[in-house]
């Protein structure tokens, strides 16, 4: 049992290390809304989408992103764009309202990959759909600023007419904040009874190791990142 | 006398550290044990999201080739399967249940991806507005499960390394904190290369 589970263990291990080696890297976050790597579309239409993009995030606080990629590298298209999801966390934390529109130019393949929380809304089948009439036909004829414009409005047109599940309440940051509350009286208390030696006074009010609750890595609106929304698969693939 | 008490105060001292620091590790493990739980309740909601698809699904193919009989009884015969098992959190502490949890689900997989090759077969179903729906729903479906399973795998193989290492292993025996069961990889890979001569 023990050694299987180590050998387990060492094949995760290997398999990650060896996928950082040969693998397309995630990067560490977005250019800006629309990250073209594989300088697919026209400058204007990325000023055009980025600013149609950041007004669309004003009013509605959807994060919808545009990425484009030279190749996956041999990479899987949905093993990729799941991670690229983890590593951005495009939308906010509490309402998980992120899109990704990925888009890789020699594989001729697009995600679009929807957050938790607008998967009710953005279904698979209307990404599908999506990729099939308004990405493929253009891309088909190097139409990439056409293509690419008519998604993004499809996208965001669904998002607008459907309304987004209402926002879910964010347990897991009154959890923290509870945590945190109880660690300054953990702390006050040790600090007052340090003279004292009432250690066991201690023990029992049920110390937590209160470690690891880093922030969510909010965007506070200017600049760019992802809020810390989550992904959990939904969405479409496709190709042209 | 007064040596005796100081010693007695460091021992009481170090004892009160030692338990103090037990706490901590069993609370992180108590935190742990539920984020396994969780991932693990997740991995439920999407094989149960597969499962509500296929009536809709079947249905509709059924609408275009009636007379493929074989592989809608074989669709049905493997849902039932699935709908045998009694899912719930014990699996995960269950080697033998969470493989034969695991078995009847890739059955399932095995079914549905035939009765989409059957779809194959038939332009104007692959033509129908309602079947591309469920099409692509059931392929997000897959791709859920394939996010959720790998999720909860590397929750758990936090889990287990943590009920390992001292000293929360101790904590671990005390309280019975059991290591939770892993999925394999999926069967598409075993399934691949069967050679004969």
């Amino acid at each position: 049992m023990l050694k299987k589970v180590t050998q387990l263990l060492l094949i995760a291990v290997l398999a990650l290390y060896c996928g950082s080696l040969l693998a397309l890297e995630v990067p560490d976050k977005p250019v800006s809304r629309v990250s073209d790597y594989a300088g697919m579309f026209s400058s204007q239409t990325v000023v055009d989408l980025s600013q149609y993009l950041g007004s669309f995030e004003a009013q509605t606080g959807n994060q919808l992103v545009v990425v484009t990629f030279p190749s996956l590298d041999g990479e899987d298209l949905e093993d990729f764009s799941i991670r690229l999801a983890e590593k951005w966390k495009i939308g906010q934390k509490d309402k998980d309202n992120g899109v990704i529109l990925a888009i890789f130019k020699n594989d001729r393949k697009v995600r679009i990959e929807v957050g938790y929380g607008l998967e009710a809304v953005l279904t698979d089948a209307l990404c599908s759909r999506i990729i099939a009439q308004n990405i493929a036909p253009h891309f088909k004829q190097e139409n990439y600023d056409a293509g690419i414009k008519e998604a993004v409005t499809a996208i965001i047109g669904i998002l607008t007419d459907g309304k987004p599940s209402p926002a879910v309440a964010n347990k897991s940051a009154k959890v923290f904040t509870l945590i945190i509350v109880f660690g300054i009286i953990i702390a006050i208390l040790i600090i007052s009874n340090l003279g004292g030696g009432s250690w066991f006074y201690l023990g029992g009010t049920g110390y937590r190791s209160g470690g690891g609750f880093g922030g969510g890595g909010f965007s506070g609106g200017g600049g760019f990142s992802g809020g810390g929304g989550s992904f959990g698969g939904g969405g479409s693939s496709g190709g042209w | 006398m007064k040596k005796i008490l100081i010693v007695l105060v460091i021992i009481i001292g170090l004892l009160a550290l030692f338990g103090l620091a037990l706490a901590g590790k069993y609370n992180s493990l108590v935190k742990q044990e539920e984020a396994v739980k969780t991932a693990w309740a997740q991995v439920e909601n999407v094989y149960q999201r597969r499962l509500d698809l296929i009536p809709n699904l079947v249905e509709t193919v059924k609408g275009y080739a009636q007379h493929e009989k074989d592989v809608f009884i074989e669709v049905t015969t493997a849902r039932a399967g699935v709908g045998q098992i009694k899912i719930d959190s014990g699996l995960i502490n269950d080697p033998a249940a969470l493989q034969s949890f695991q078995k009847a689900q890739s059955g399932l997989s095995g079914a549905l991806s035939r009765l989409l090759a059957v779809a194959e077969n038939y332009p104007n179903l692959k033509a129908n507005e309602n079947f591309l729906a469920l099409q692509s729903q059931l392929e997000g479906t897959e791709n859920r499960i394939a996010v959720e399973r790998k999720r909860y795998n590397d929750v758990a193989q936090a889990y287990n390394t943590g009920i390992r290492q001292f000293p929360a292993n101790f904590i671990a025996g005390i309280f019975g904190f059991k290591s939770k069961v892993y999925f394999e990889s999926e069967p598409e890979a075993a399934k691949a290369p069967v050679v004969k001569f």
